[in-house]
């Protein structure tokens, strides 16, 4: 019997594996039930949450490219009312560990919703998504601007309170991830998720104009991961001590353990889940299997191996 | 557990055999005891490309025909060589193993008693009619099929599938086949001749909108099976939605995986079909 220790922590939250599913890879759960046992992962990280309920954009949503795909969704959901009344009593009811991502047109919408959230119970942690990049105004990416982001996460920190761990989930299309990494851990974040999609475009050659209703949308799988790895080993060396959630076109063990490599504590799994249901356990079994190979023994001591003197 | 996806099973499949007819490719894949729980209407979702491929989305196909007996427990699948991941399946030969999810979606409701019916199909849109077509006689139903394309090379008519049917009658755009014209233009008059009490449709958006229409100004039940493009087909991706109006006038975007494919046509709310809500 081996003991190795696959446990991870993001903040205060503890985790038994650091497999997560990627906010708006796997709706509230009840989907990918049917292929693996929720509460066999690290923790199901909900799509992520508004105030009212909310359609998104008009279809097309959707084009595959290589290695990849861009979507247009616009965070369609059911609002913070009916997923506090059905999906999150759901999830508990299985044994999930969920973590709860949250989205706003404005800092007051996000502190609302830690308000919302915070007498909650069974919430393992709080996502605070300020990358989406399916708005109408990119102006309202808060995490392309430090000043922005840290007002968002400041406000939700003042409304949670010190119990429940924020992540805030930073857009790989800045100049210096870094920057705003510091300034939302400054403003009170206590890990980080990197990376939401990049921004992106597709002519369709038939009509000749954008083919996505939404004209741009988010590039997410394999093609993205060198930039999610770049991604989190920036953040890693800027500031050590943070915890970091990885994610970014993971689809096997092997690239899941480049990000626990390049600083990772814990790896979501998102686009990989439409090719393959069941990818967040298959994954996560590939990735113990890979540790345990190399000689670690346990996941923290391969958190950020890569940095390591004379690496 | 969640009454999502509870018949779906990632499974390994098996080609069985793989024939073009006219534009169009017949795969037979033997799928074990998931064939159970398949049923008309129902979709398939398959692993493209191989181990290495850049496609890293699966494909959605209506199942053709389900055969639980004889030596296979086999589905049927017609498929169309459009795009790089349907020309790669159409290029697996017999023996080849795919990565499937399957049964996935809803199916067509079958009337309890022995009415008659008409079944429309546009272009491979047809293919799920016919395995439908056979549960429909089984039950005593007179079947009426239609069949329409752009041209006669698109119509999916196969000889054993016109066994199942009382009637056919073909319509092409162009002449090239049976009746020139739209599909869509005889229905008035078959659903009054027939005393047709359901339709059900399959094919292009626009045709299943124009079949909506007329079903409900002459009152007759339709079930139509939509094709909308999908990341997962699971659920979880949220790209294949349509606009759906409940009883009390409210409009939601369902997801054509879970709530669909096939959908009361009087509910989708046609116009509003690829627009901002």
């Amino acid at each position: 019997m081996s003991t190795f220790d696959f446990s991870t922590k993001l903040g205060d939250a503890w985790f038994p594996t650091p497999l997560f599913t990627a906010s708006g890879c796997a709706s509230s759960g009840k989907e990918l039930a049917q292929f693996f046992d929720l509460k066999s992962i690290g923790a199901v990280v909900t799509k992520s949450i508004m105030m009212k309920p909310r359609f998104g954009r008009p279809t097309p949503r959707m084009a595959e490219t290589p290695s990849g795909m861009l979507n247009s969704i616009g965070l369609q959901g059911p609002g913070i009312d009916a997923f506090l009344g059905e999906d999150v009593p759901w999830l508990l009811n299985q044994g999930a560990r969920i973590i709860v991502s949250i989205a706003g047109e404005t800092a007051d919408e996000f502190s609302t919703l830690a308000r919302r959230l915070r007498g909650v119970s069974g919430i393992s942690a709080i996502e605070v998504n300020i990358s989406c990049p399916n708005v109408e105004n990119r102006g309202l990416v808060f995490a392309c601007d430090p000043d922005s982001a840290s007002s968002v996460i400041n406000s939700v920190r003042m409304m949670i309170g010190g119990d429940i761990p924020i992540i805030a989930k930073l857009s790989p299309d800045v100049t210096n991830i870094a920057q705003i990494a510091t300034s939302v851990v400054n403003a009170g974040a206590d890990a980080v998720a990197l990376i939401n999609t990049l921004l992106g475009m597709v002519i369709n050659l038939e009509t000749m104009k954008p083919h996505l209703g939404g004209k741009t949308g988010g590039l997410s799988g394999p093609a993205i991961r060198p930039v999610a790895v770049r991604a989190i080993y920036q953040v890693k060396q800027a500031l050590p001590k943070v915890p970091i959630l990885g994610m970014g076109g993971v689809a096997s063990g092997r690239d899941a353990l480049e990000m626990i490599l390049a600083g990772a504590n814990g790896v979501s799994v998102g686009t990989a889940s439409f090719g393959n249901p069941s990818a967040v356990f298959d994954i996560q079994e590939e990735l113990r299997k890979l540790l345990i190979e190399k000689g670690f023994q346990s996941l923290t001591d391969a958190v950020g191996y890569a940095h390591r003197e004379g690496a | 557990m969640s009454p999502i996806n509870k018949s779906a099973n990632q499974v390994t499949a098996t080609v069985i055999s793989n024939k073009r007819i006219g534009v169009y490719h017949q795969i037979l894949l033997e799928i074990g005891d998931a064939v159970r729980l398949a049923k008309p209407g129902n979709f398939i979702a398959i692993s493209v490309g191989g181990n290495y491929s850049k496609m890293v989305l699966r494909r959605a196909f209506a199942i053709s025909r389900i055969s639980d007996r004889g030596e296979y427990r086999a589905i049927e699948l017609i498929v169309a060589p459009h795009g790089s991941g349907s020309s790669w399946l159409c290029n697996q030969q017999a023996g080849i193993e795919l990565d499937v999810v399957v049964p996935l979606g809803t199916s067509f409701k079958v009337p309890t008693e022995p009415v008659s019916a008409l079944l429309v199909g546009g272009g491979y849109g047809s293919a799920p009619l016919f395995g439908l077509a056979e549960v429909l006689r089984d039950r005593g139903c007179r079947v009426n099929m239609l069949l329409g394309a752009s041209t006669a090379a698109k119509i999916y008519a196969p000889l054993e599938g016109k066994r199942s049917v009382n009637s056919l009658k073909i319509y092409t755009e162009d002449g090239s086949g049976g009746e020139i014209g739209r599909v869509t233009e005889p229905i008035p008059q078959i659903i009054e001749e027939q005393q047709i009490k359901v339709i059900y449709s399959c094919g292009p958006m626009p045709m299943l909108a124009a079949i909506s229409k007329i079903a409900k100004e002459l009152d007759v039940a339709h079930q139509c099976a939509v094709e909308e493009s999908m990341a997962c087909g699971i659920g979880i991706c949220m790209t294949c939605v349509l606009p759906i109006q409940d009883k009390t006038g409210e409009i939601k975007l369902l997801r054509s995986c879970i709530d669909g494919p096939v959908i009361d046509g009087e509910t989708v709310v046609w116009e509003s079909v690829g627009k901002a809500l």
